[in-house]
């Protein structure tokens, strides 16, 4: 329990109608008993982490203007939703990831490399670090969360205390999968806890229209689990809340829904424009409650950090990012054999033939 | 040895596979306390606990994506899909994820498991409980896909699936779960997926057949060499990969080939084994090369299924025409 007098599950329930904060817009905390027992060095590693997840965001939505990356899907204005609860993952739980997660994914050791490689078009971005227990970006909206339900299964049968951390946005909840997930992780007691990501649209359809539903959180109750909606641009409030969802599940307590309600700064990726489906008005008024500003002020207000060494740091990071770029674009085409090899652990004889067939006309053997 | 037929020869291999490897969990609708519709699982929940053969809700995406992120995460899943008609809400899972996770990862992580289901219909069962849907499969990719056609084979063959390291569609043909029994030996062994099997020796043409239809062809045959005509007749057993090669040195041998499968005939299996047969074999043929197949209809309910199946004397006429081509 994240303190003696409030229980999230009792206070902060999917039909309570309150959102959970720690932190508020302005970086003030209000109960400070609430935050989480971190020392200041690690609540300032967290927010560099969200900062150079922004820098690596950011660098790669200018590659991708410049024709160098492509198809991308921006992240920025959900690092807390991501970070938060990366960081209170221990290191054997699982990750499983829908698309939009470069701060979850970064805090849990895959390689800003690996993650360019992805958008760059190569597989390779797909394969991690031995012992990053982290699962590739799953495309099909929702369909991950059956994958995480059968990993934390896994980890129960076996008698592991692994726990799963899900992510999914809100227009994956109007998918069959996702009610499908919650229902079997509510039957088995799966130690999984869901995030749902709720950026307000799906690329261009918002949130009102995805469900009548008042929260996503609710959809938690008919099967049956705790479902809470947490401030996702608090990482006070992300990092407790999963905190304690996983804990519960490590205890054997079960599934938690947890709601990160946030908001998506930019565009749903790369090949769509928002202007069409949202006002700027909108889009200012999220600004000001941009989670990374809100950690800032915390920071510089209890002076472990100065607007200085913020400006260098950014600096540094995206300096650092497009070094991270030039590998890739160095080392980014796939070999020919890589191509095939991996269907099967052995190729069959047809799939053989035609890459061999391949490689004598690449080598100018055919006619 | 102990006769079996070819559900008991199911149940008996699960049995062992879970006796031999305690990954290998077996889940499903039904599969646990009732031991499933058509009693593969019967008795597992009982000896190996509820976290081994366990019920799940009725789902089919769900009971996939599960065993795709169980197989992730270090298991051996042999999840079951009640009737082959209910497995279209897990196709997004067997496509889009099972086909491609080792390719996906670039190897890093594969997916060990097998989804096994009920194939073809002659049961007199309600609608969606007849499909053969072994081309949907077996176009993609990343998948195996086995049909066996006796207890012996079943068991073989289901071992192997179990102990692959890529995942397996396993399709059991419904028909055949109680229709004959065969001695199967009790100790565990294993038949190679990918490898086709000529059951009956010929020299006039070759035939290719799988699952129930292969003993209908078998009869077709018979009648055959009453008239003179002497056909071989080849199991395919896995319908991918396939086993090219015996089918090839068959037909080059025969000159002659005939494909029969209870799918509906566009598009289906047999359209890829002529195919290959063109590409392989073209110069050896004497006559063109025929599907003998299910109509391109909806499978008929009970009432008119009969009109559907292929029996010996409708696969023999197909089979005359190419003989006497």
């Amino acid at each position: 329990m994240i303190h003696e007098r409030v229980d999230l599950i009792r206070d902060y329930g999917a039909l309570s109608g309150r959102m959970f904060q720690i932190m508020d817009e302005e970086g003030a905390v209000h109960q400070p008993e609430l935050v989480p027992a971190l020392t200041d060095e690690q609540w300032l590693e967290l927010y560099k982490a969200m900062v150079f997840t922004r820098a690596a965001d950011d660098k790669a939505l200018q590659l991708q203007r410049q024709g160098r990356m492509l198809t991308y899907a921006p992240n920025t204005g959900q690092e807390a939703a991501q970070v938060g609860p990366a960081a209170a993952m221990e290191s054997n739980d699982w990750l499983v990831p829908a698309f939009r997660e470069l701060g979850a994914w970064l805090y849990r050791g895959i390689p800003l490399k690996t993650i360019y490689l992805y958008w760059y078009g190569n597989e390779y971005g797909s394969h991690f670090p031995e012992g990053v227990r982290v699962l590739p970006i799953s495309v099909p909206i929702g369909t991950q969360m059956h994958h995480a339900v059968g990993v934390a299964l896994a980890s129960k049968i076996k008698g592991e205390q692994d726990v799963t951390v899900a992510y999914i946005g809100d227009g994956g909840t109007s998918t069959g999968d996702f009610s499908e997930a919650l229902n079997f992780a509510g039957v088995f007691s799966a130690p999984v806890v869901f995030i749902v990501q709720n950026n307000q649209y799906a690329i261009s359809v918002p949130r009102r229209k995805q469900t009548r539903a008042e929260t996503l959180a609710q959809k938690a109750v008919a099967a049956g689990i705790p479902g809470l909606v947490v401030d996702g641009n608090d990482l006070f409030a992300m990092y407790a809340a999963t905190k304690e969802a996983i804990e519960r599940a490590r205890k054997g307590a079960g599934p938690t829904l947890i709601e990160a309600y946030t908001y998506r700064l930019g565009a749903h990726t790369t090949s769509d424009d928002p202007t069409k489906y949202r006002e700027d008005s909108e889009v200012e008024q999220w600004k000001s409650k941009d989670p990374l500003r809100r950690m800032k002020a915390y920071l510089l207000k209890r002076g472990l950090w100065s607007e200085e060494r913020d400006a260098a740091l950014y600096e540094e990071y995206g300096t650092q990012a497009l070094e991270v770029f030039r590998e890739v674009e160095a080392e980014g085409e796939p070999k020919v054999e890589d191509l095939f090899k991996y269907t099967y652990k052995e190729m069959p004889a047809q799939l053989r033939e035609q890459y061999e067939q391949y490689v004598q006309y690449l080598e100018g053997k055919v006619d | 040895m102990a006769l079996m037929n070819l559900i008991t020869a199911v149940n008996h291999t699960l049995d062992l596979a879970m006796s031999q490897d305690e990954r290998v969990v077996v889940f499903g609708e039904d599969v646990g306390v009732e031991g499933g519709v058509f009693r593969a699982t019967v008795g597992l929940q009982e000896k190996y606990g509820p976290d081994r053969c366990f019920d799940t809700p009725l789902a089919e995406s769900a009971i996939v994506g599960t065993a795709v992120g169980m197989a992730l995460n270090g298991l051996k899943p042999v999840a079951e899909i009640q009737f082959s008609g209910f497995v279209y809400p897990a196709f997004n899972q067997i496509i889009s994820h099972v086909a491609r996770m080792r390719n996906r990862t670039r190897g890093q992580r594969h997916l060990p498991l097998v989804i096994r289901m009920p194939h073809g219909g002659g049961i007199r069962a309600l609608e969606h409980h007849s499909e053969s849907l072994e081309t949907f499969f077996g176009h993609i990719p990343g998948l195996k896909v086995v049909v066996p056609s006796t207890p012996y084979d079943a068991k073989g063959l289901l071992l192997s699936a179990i102990q692959d390291d890529d995942p397996v569609l396993f399709l059991e043909p419904s028909r055949l779960y109680r229709a004959f029994r065969q001695e199967v030996p009790e100790e565990g062994y294993t038949i190679s997926l990918g490898k086709a099997k000529v059951v009956r020796a010929g020299t006039d043409l070759t035939v290719v057949s799988w699952g129930a239809y292969l003993h209908e062809t078998l009869k077709a045959a018979d009648k055959l060499q009453d008239e003179g005509i002497s056909a071989e007749v080849i199991d395919l057993r896995t319908i991918s990969p396939l086993d090219r090669d015996t089918i090839l040195e068959s037909v080059r041998k025969t000159g002659r080939f005939a494909v029969v499968h209870e799918a509906a005939k566009s598009f289906g299996p047999g359209a890829e084994l002529v195919a290959l047969v063109n590409e392989g074999a073209f110069l050896y043929l004497e006559a063109p090369p025929a599907r003998i197949a299910g109509f391109d209809i909806t499978i008929p309910l009970p009432r008119g299924e009969h009109h559907y199946f292929l029996d010996a004397a409708r696969i023999a006429v197909g089979l005359r025409q190419v003989a006497q081509f």
